[in-house]
């Protein structure tokens, strides 16, 4: 353990101080604290607080598409909620990616917890998560092609829902 | 899909060809609902479980995006369908915490009570169909007729026994009246000795026991490790619940009306008993906040903005329309700040939160569920290796999967 | 000339016989999927006891049961399981859609479930409600009888009149962005290899064999 365990500024300080331009942006909006990573150094900024800072759960991990958010830059966000069990600290890491390169590395190795949940955003979403063990789709068939929960996939699908055969009460 | 997913293991087991295949569910009676495990044998051992979900994924987050924050409260009903009410609370919670509005002290009492009759319930269906499918019917008859009792009591407030959709932004559909309060302490009074009953068959069942006891074992390290929430953590040695230590509604007035309630065995037959003993503890709660319960308005001021006049408001005061019509036109809606926020509560289940990213329309741009039940049944893998093939209806049942909150 | 009936014996045409002995004795098959399972295991729980009407004995193999009961949402990737279930029902047999969900999709007109089962099975009795009360499901349940007992045959001929399904129709055409459907009823324990969504240029994935397909 680094000799940082004091509350949250004071990791946020440290992680500022060691990965410099990393980090893209401090915030906080009522009680969440957020923490925007540049893709790139993810991993390690990850890595750092589940060895060094004693975030030991992963409470999250989501997606947003920005598609049509007012004012975005990047289209895709991976949001990954993290708990401290001991201290009760809560942060929220963010990183920004964009569509030819959908590709973030997996932490799996650090929260095993990110097992499903990676899963289920590259279902949802289509990001793949490099180096995890499993990546395939979870609740979608896996004939499935498209990613629902994209801006541009509409609500009610594109028929997929009624093209079944029908049985009839002469066959059944 | 049995194949494809055993694929990847398939080389290891033609070495071991007396390893078998069997295929759990989606349509087993122990699965509850839909769900679907392709477990590899040796025999009656588990050598692996491969869960496979999605069979009642039906589209909640994508619906969140096109349902303004009141509306939406139908839709989270729907996701814990054995405490709807909880939801509820959960999803306006976050949206409140969005908004930064502050309820009234009235609203957060009666929506404390509501929650831990949800927890009740919750608890009380765990535990019957657990014991159901252990081969005690009993016990499961003696739990739903406790649960028709807080249904009776949700119906009484909100018009709906079962997915009463009653919390509104700031504050909730109806005010509760003296009967409902009435019914609440009949229920109060009546309960320990119901919950007596269903512990008397249960708690030195040998049966049952043995059946429980020293099966799926959940070391604390790995509940953290994955995640785990709510009674399945607390059952791990995990102490942590968001009533205490994030507190929210009412429960850091009520701060002393309970207790924790952990166990460090990990096991079944603990997360069992850690249910049992939390129904004992949420029964003080609602026993306290009915006592105490405030007075004034259940809503907070209409010209905050948020909250939906009542009837009366709408049709007779000037000010009630405009706010009924700001918040219910379509081009108009609520104003939302640009911005993003997860909140969560403690629900039956585990922490269920919500992420919503706002961009200032009436609607969330992004409403995320964080799920309890998603979350534990990853941990199923880990739990069943190396038992036999009847305690995975065991280990499930302790479990607590809910299929709609897992799938969504 | 009178015939000799000895008392305690009465005369009746096999058809009628068959059809009270039938609507007393349904057994459903519970395909509970979602909240509306909740309730059903209300209406057979203590205080609606449905057994009342001779529907108490739920048998989780389809070829035990002659009513069906779709209680929740059905989605695409459940559909058919439900296909296949019904199926592998005996003769004669019912199917009661419970709730808004499997009658028409419900609040959930989304791009995963399916807007009323009776679209793909045939479905005899509907019941309204998100969830129904068990007092209604108990009401379609004696539905269910009075119909039987009303249109019922030995042979079950008046199942072959009813060539199509009830519900709606189904097909229209679709559009081109639509994928495949996910399996029918017989193959839907899907075992071929399915081509995955392209995914970005120059990733070390777990397929291989997507790799191969960009390599050539």
């Amino acid at each position: 353990m680094s000799d940082v365990t004091g509350d949250l500024q004071n990791i946020l300080s440290a992680l500022a101080e060691r990965f410099g331009q990393a980090l893209r942006s401090i915030s906080s909006f009522r009680d969440n604290t957020r923490l925007e990573v540049s893709r790139d150094r993810i991993y390690d900024v990850l890595q750092t607080l589940r060895r060094e800072f004693g975030f030991d759960m992963l409470i999250d991990v989501t997606a947003v598409d920005y598609l049509y958010y007012p004012n975005a830059r990047d289209r895709f966000a991976v949001i990954y909620c993290l708990l401290n069990v001991t201290t009760g600290q809560r942060l929220v890491v963010k990183t920004y990616l964009n569509e030819p390169d959908l590709v973030l590395p997996s932490v799996f190795s650090l929260w095993k917890s990110a097992d499903w949940l990676e899963r289920e955003v590259y279902d949802m979403f289509g990001i793949v998560f490099e180096g995890h063990p499993n990546l395939k789709r979870i609740l979608m068939p896996q004939e499935f092609t498209a990613f629902p929960l994209r801006k541009d996939y509409p609500l009610r699908g594109f028929g997929e829902r009624h093209n079944f055969p029908v049985i009839t009460r002469a066959e059944s | 899909m049995p194949l494809e997913l055993i694929e990847a293991q398939q080389e290891e087991d033609d070495r071991r060809e007396y390893l078998w295949t069997l295929n759990f569910g989606p349509q087993h009676p122990a699965t509850h609902t839909t769900l679907r495990l392709i477990l590899t044998l040796d025999g009656e051992t588990v050598v692996r479980a491969e869960p496979d979900i999605g069979f009642l994924h039906s589209g909640f987050e994508k619906l969140g995006e096109h349902l303004d924050y009141n509306q939406y409260v139908t839709i989270v009903d729907r996701m814990n369908y054995i405490s709807p009410v909880a939801n509820e609370i959960a999803w306006h919670h976050a949206v409140e915490k969005l908004l930064g509005v502050e309820i009234t002290p009235r609203c957060k009492y009666i929506r404390t009570i509501l929650a831990e009759l949800m927890r009740i319930q919750d608890h009380l269906l765990n535990v019957g169909t657990c014991a159901l499918d252990l081969g005690a019917f009993t016990a499961f008859l003696y739990a739903f007729y406790q649960r028709e009792k807080i249904y009776d009591i949700v119906e009484w407030a909100a018009g709906q026994r079962f997915h009463a959709s009653f919390t509104r932004v700031g504050g909730l559909l109806y005010d509760v009246d003296d009967a409902w309060i009435g019914r609440v302490r009949e229920f109060v009074r009546d309960f320990p000795r119901a919950h007596g009953d269903i512990a008397r068959l249960l708690d030195r069942n040998r049966i049952f026991i043995e059946r429980t006891h020293r099966i799926g074992v959940l070391p604390r390290d790995l509940a953290i490790d994955l995640g785990c929430t709510g009674p399945v953590a607390r059952a791990s040695g995990v102490v942590r619940d968001l009533r205490k230590d994030e507190p929210y509604l009412a429960y850091a007035d009520l701060r002393n009306a309970f207790q924790v309630v952990c166990s460090d065995e990990g096991d079944c037959y603990a997360r069992y008993l850690v249910r049992m003993q939390e129904m004992l503890e949420s029964l003080k709660i609602v026993q306290a906040a009915v006592e105490n319960l405030p007075g004034g308005p259940v809503n907070i001021a209409v010209d905050s903005d948020v909250v939906l006049p009542d009837k009366v408001a709408t049709y007779r005061t000037i000010e009630g329309l405009i706010q009924h019509f700001e918040l219910i036109m379509t081009n108009r809606g609520f104003q939302a700040p640009v911005d993003e926020i997860y909140a969560a509560i403690e629900s039956p289940n585990g922490e269920l939160g919500y992420y919503i990213v706002s961009d200032g329309s009436q609607t969330a741009y992004r409403a995320r569920t964080r799920p309890p039940s998603f979350v534990h049944f990853a941990v199923f893998p880990y739990l069943i290796v190396g038992h036999q093939l009847s305690d995975v209806v065991a280990v499930l049942g302790s479990l607590n999967i809910i299929a709609a909150e897992l799938d969504r | 000339m009178a015939l000799g009936i000895p008392e305690n014996v009465f005369l009746s045409r096999l058809d009628a016989l068959a059809n009270w002995v039938r609507k007393n004795s349904l057994w459903p098959m519970p395909f509970a999927t979602a909240c509306c399972g909740i309730e059903l295991m209300a209406t057979g729980a203590s205080r609606h006891d449905i057994a009342r009407f001779g529907a108490e004995v739920m048998r989780f193999s389809p070829r035990q049961c002659d009513l069906m009961i779709v209680a929740g949402r059905v989605v695409m990737k459940m559909l058919p399981v439900l296909q296949r279930i019904w199926l592998q029902m005996p003769e004669p047999k019912w199917c009661i859609s419970m709730g808004a969900c499997a009658c028409s999709g419900g609040v959930f007109d989304t791009y995963a479930v399916v807007q009323g089962v009776d679209r793909f099975i045939p479905v005899d009795v509907y019941v309204p409600g998100c969830p129904p009360r068990p007092e209604q499901l108990t009401a379609s349940v004696i539905a269910l009888q009075e119909r039987i007992e009303r249109t019922g045959t030995l042979t079950g001929r008046e199942f072959a009149q009813r060539i199509t399904s009830d519900g709606p129709p189904v097909v229209q055409p679709l559009p081109d962005k639509a994928i495949v459907a996910p399996g029918d009823a017989l193959t839907s324990t899907r075992l071929w290899q399915v081509d995955l969504p392209p995914l970005p240029g120059g990733v070390k994935t777990a397929f291989p064999e997507l790799e191969e397909d960009q390599d050539s």
